[in-house]
């Protein structure tokens, strides 16, 4: 089978079937992930070829599937965890930050949980409350926990098939604003690039937007815009929020001398904050204006008929663009 | 005899289901639980019924012609939540999940409240001690921690009030539940968890939550459970004032599992036909809510055509109300977004309503000059 025209639904599908493919102990576990096939139908047919024993439809409690999956990992499993919505994802948080985030430390290495949790994050879908959470800082926070997003079809493809291959717990952020974008994934190919880099997606030598996920098209759109009035903006999808590929980005703010991160979490206490103040240190002496952050505000994600008042938007990402630019 | 696999023996058993009008609409006695009426108030259940389910099909509608983002239909449930409704006193607390439309009309909030969450203008947005109904919660479970603390204060301050927690069938793996049930006993708070069997939560059916039946559970918790006909209003109506009632001497919480289903989509996003028979659905139509309370009606001679003909008009008056209600809910102010973050307020949120006005005005200027020219 060659290259295929994907969304970024079916490249995630495909991933997961390949991976169960390739190591038995892969399972993939979560609510309503069977015979419905996930709610946005990441897991379509795969409970249909290969059955209950490996795609598990789990009762309804987060924290329980956190748990069991991690005794499933201590017992040689590999699961695949869905969470419905990035809302739901709190029941689960202690499980995850007290127990899959440090169990590998505890046991001085002795024992490996390679647990992929995969969540479909971010807003701009309409939805209702606990729908549109951007909740990524909670995770990157922690250490012994990996977390990456992928921003296209092929990433979210190929990204996944890493993560679920790593031996680390690692949250898997699905743009789900993103979901029904398409690319041409090639499954029989080879992975783009590691799963913790971070990818040029456009080159120019103005200044550098970060962004990853969801925000990555709206930063390439951006760029095009402002390439009409003559500057060359160059994109950084960062796809891996831990660890950071900060030599890419370094090497990208050295050569335009301003930078701009945009995110549709808060900006405060944001990825944003860390990313600057990292650039910062590393290019100082570059720099030609302070790291400027794009993102929502300082409250909870509001109802669905203003949330594009919220997310960081064409104009929003211009303007701060503007604002690097005139320094 | 060989054992089989431990779900067939567990569920093997018919579990007792307290019934009081049968589906074909025959009165019924329970040894255990009785219930006097007068045909007035038979006449107004079965309009609250009525109303109830016109209102949530205007609902679904809305979301069909754009005008709500989501609607979750209460379609089948109208018994449980009219009954259990009912049986509550002003006083009393309701903490609903986002399906409990007819509790919501029991309690006197007006339908249009429920909606704004639904269309996307608010989160809820309703004073929850207006009518004594706190704001629909989304995240499974929850609420009935918050039941249970309510519950736990009235104990502390004396009153007779008592307090209902709705949630489902599945919310009934959450952990919030089990902790709720664990609190409500161990200070023998005066809250009723009422739980809507309606055997699917999303895709999965009940046999993917629990082995026993769910009213079962209760047991194991230290306090009584009841599984009650939950098309059936009046057992619903009876069994719910009973545990009130119990709450309210001090004798603790109850468990109640209202045996009923989801006759529609579990929201206006979801596919059923992905994951279940429709040999169900047409089972279950046979056990309607509402076709048994009339039959009864009818039977008896407490109501007549008229009658029917002015339930049925003042449906539509409501459907109305609703659609124009609905049609004319004005989007909100983007400002309104730093609003009610916190109830002293907070300097960075201030902050940036400062900055995001100047922000917004900035285009304002630059719509002008573009007009302008
Ligand atoms: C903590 C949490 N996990 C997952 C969800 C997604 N979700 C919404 S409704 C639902 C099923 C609920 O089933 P049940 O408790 O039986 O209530 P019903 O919808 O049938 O009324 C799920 C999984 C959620 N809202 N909250
Ligand atoms: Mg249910």
């Amino acid at each position: 089978m060659a290259a295929e025209n994907y969304s970024m639904v079916k490249a995630l599908n495909e991933a997961l079937r390949r991976s169960l493919e390739a190591d038995p102990k892969t399972l993939v576990m979560g609510e309503d992930v069977g015979r419905l096939g996930g709610v946005f139908r990441v897991t379509d047919g795969l409970h249909k070829d290969f059955g209950d024993a490996r795609i598990i439809d789990t009762p309804l409690a987060e924290s329980g599937i956190m748990g069991t999956a991690i005794g499933l990992a201590l017992r040689g499993y590999r699961p695949v965890v869905e969470i419905q919505f990035d809302g739901f994802v709190y029941p689960a948080f202690d499980q995850i930050v007290t127990q899959l985030a440090k169990m590998h430390a505890r046991a001085l290495g002795h024992v490996k949980l390679p647990i992929t949790v995969r969540i479909p994050f971010g807003g701009g879908i309409g939805a209702v409350e606990h729908h549109s959470e951007s909740h990524e800082a909670y995770f990157a926070h922690t250490a012994g926990l990996k977390v990456v997003s992928p921003s296209n079809p092929v990433d979210a493809h190929w990204m996944l098939r890493q993560a679920i291959a790593s031996d680390d717990p690692v949250i898997f952020l699905e743009p789900k604003r993103r979901y029904w974008d398409k690319g041409v994934v090639d499954p029989l190919g080879e992975a783009p690039a590691p799963l913790h880099s971070a990818r040029v997606a456009r080159p120019g030598r103005d200044l550098t937007l970060i962004a990853y996920g969801p925000m990555v098209k709206v930063c390439l759109e951006a760029a095009e815009a402002a390439a009409e009035d003559g500057h060359q903006i160059e994109v950084v999808d960062l796809r891996s929020l831990s660890p950071v590929d900060f030599d890419t980005l370094e090497a990208s703010v050295k050569r335009t001398g301003r930078a701009v991160v945009v995110h549709e979490a808060p900006v405060f206490m944001g990825m944003g904050s860390e990313l600057a103040a990292r650039i910062t240190e590393r290019c100082f002496y570059s720099l030609e204006a302070p790291v400027l952050r794009v993102g929502g505000y300082f409250a909870p994600y509001p109802p669905s008929r203003v949330e594009e008042t919220y997310l960081p938007d064409l104009d929003r990402v211009l303007d701060a663009v503007d604002r690097a630019l005139a320094f | 005899m060989t054992v089989e696999s431990t779900a067939g023996t567990a569920t093997a058993a018919v579990p007792e289901l307290v019934q009081l009008l049968t589906p074909e609409g025959e009165r019924v006695e329970h040894p255990r639980f009785s219930l006097e009426t007068t045909p007035e108030e038979l006449r107004s259940i079965y309009r609250d019924l009525v109303l109830v389910r016109r209102f949530d099909g205007e609902a679904t509608a809305l979301q069909r012609q754009g005008e709500l983002g989501l609607w979750a239909s209460l379609l089948g449930q109208e018994a449980a939540q009219v009954g259990s409704g009912r049986a509550q006193r002003p006083g009393d607390w309701a903490f609903p999940t986002y399906r409990e439309h007819g509790v919501a009309w029991c309690k006197g909030v007006d339908p249009l409240n429920l909606l704004g969450m639904f269309r996307g203008v608010n989160h809820g947005g309703w004073d929850p001690y207006e009518k004594n109904f706190q704001l629909y919660t989304i995240v499974i479970g929850s609420q009935t921690l918050h039941a249970t603390g309510y519950a736990m204060g009235i104990t502390k301050d004396g009153t007779d009030d008592a307090v209902v927690a709705y949630f489902g069938d599945g919310a009934s793996s959450q952990g919030d539940v089990n902790e709720a049930f664990t609190f409500a006993s161990v200070y023998n708070a005066p809250v009723v968890f009422f739980c809507q069997n309606n055997q699917w939560a999303i895709s999965e059916p009940t046999e993917r939550q629990t082995r026993v039946p769910l009213y079962q559970r209760a047991a194991g918790f230290g306090f009584p459970g009841v599984r009650v006909d939950g098309n059936d209003v009046l057992a619903c109506l009876a069994v719910t004032r009973w545990a009130l009632e119990r709450a309210r001497n001090g004798e603790g919480p109850t468990l109640i599992e209202a045996f009923t289903y989801r006759m529609g989509a579990h929201t206006t996003s979801d596919d059923p036909t992905r994951y279940r028979i429709a040999d169900e659905l047409e089972e279950w139509k046979l056990k309607d809510p509402i076709e048994r309370v009339k039959a009864y009606l009818v039977r008896e001679e407490w109501a007549d055509q008229e009658f029917f003909d002015a339930v049925d008009a003042e449906s539509e008056q409501l459907a109305r109300r609703v659609r124009e209600g609905v049609r004319n809910m004005p989007d909100p102010d983007p400002t309104s977004i730093f609003g009610h973050v916190y109830a002293e307020g907070h300097a960075l949120v201030d902050e940036e309503r400062a900055q995001y006005v100047e922000y917004a005005a900035s285009f304002d200027g630059s719509e002008e000059v573009g007009e302008g020219r």
